[in-house]
């Protein structure tokens, strides 16, 4: 199993909330991943009445799935740190939105790691659509750690 | 520079990282971060990484689990920078 499809499998997210597809790329200081909104994704229900557009909190969760999560599993392993069940904590956001994401939208996340200190990352997001152009971008902490230590 | 130079820098660094109902008195050095200042774990490694940069030392995961009071933390300035003389 290559590493990429390892760390998803080890998300502690599953449908409607998993908002990972593949990593393109990911090493100790960066990462980057990608995500395509499906059609009938359950918030477009509602977000906006019969004009559906992706919310600015689930493009920051997409963010913080590939930037703060999968990063911080490979993290975590290249440490040694048993990662077979996952606690994760968003600490905090602080996001720009430049561009709306509709249905059907394949977005890029890239991530640069700012620091990983006692179960603390921190990282500077970025997301782009397919014509390259900045979607929203800010800084993501949280905590990740398993559970057994 | 001493005991009580090092519990006033500890306390700017803190002052930063406290809930809003938390007032900046309640820090003294019995205090513990998590139980009695409600400073979550996410904080705490905030505060961590201010401690090294102001004193200029480095802090392992050991410390951090030790570090449960500011008494604990002044302990662990104190003991690390003996150590660099």
């Amino acid at each position: 199993m290559s590493i990429t499809s390892s760390i998803i499998d080890k998300l502690p997210y599953t449908n409607p909330f998993l908002f990972v597809d593949r990593i393109n790329m990911i090493g100790p200081d960066a990462i980057e991943g990608c995500y395509t909104f499906k059609k009938n994704e359950f918030f477009y229900d509602g977000h906006f009445k019969e004009q559906p557009v992706t919310p600015g909190v689930i493009l920051t969760e997409c963010c913080a799935q590939v930037g703060l999560v999968c990063l911080g599993i490979y993290l975590l392993n290249l440490e040694k740190v048993d990662t077979g069940s996952l606690e994760v904590a968003l600490s905090s956001s602080e996001m720009q939105f430049l561009l709306p994401v509709f249905p059907m939208e394949t977005v890029t996340v890239k991530s640069k790691k700012l620091f990983f200190r006692f179960n603390k990352l921190k990282c500077e997001v970025k997301m782009y659509n397919q014509q390259s152009q900045l979607i929203c971008k800010g800084v993501l902490s949280g905590m990740i750690k398993d559970r057994k230590i | 520079m001493g005991y009580d130079h090092h519990f006033e820098q500890l306390k700017n660094i803190v002052r930063a990282y406290l809930p809003e109902d938390v007032p900046e008195g309640a820090i003294g050095e019995d205090s513990n971060f998590v139980n009695e200042l409600n400073i979550n774990s996410a904080n705490l490694v905030d505060i961590v990484l201010d401690v090294e940069d102001a004193f200029g030392i480095r802090l392992e995961n050991e410390d951090m689990d030790n570090m449960q009071t500011v008494r604990d933390a002044l302990n662990i300035v104190a003991q690390k920078l003996q150590d660099k003389k």
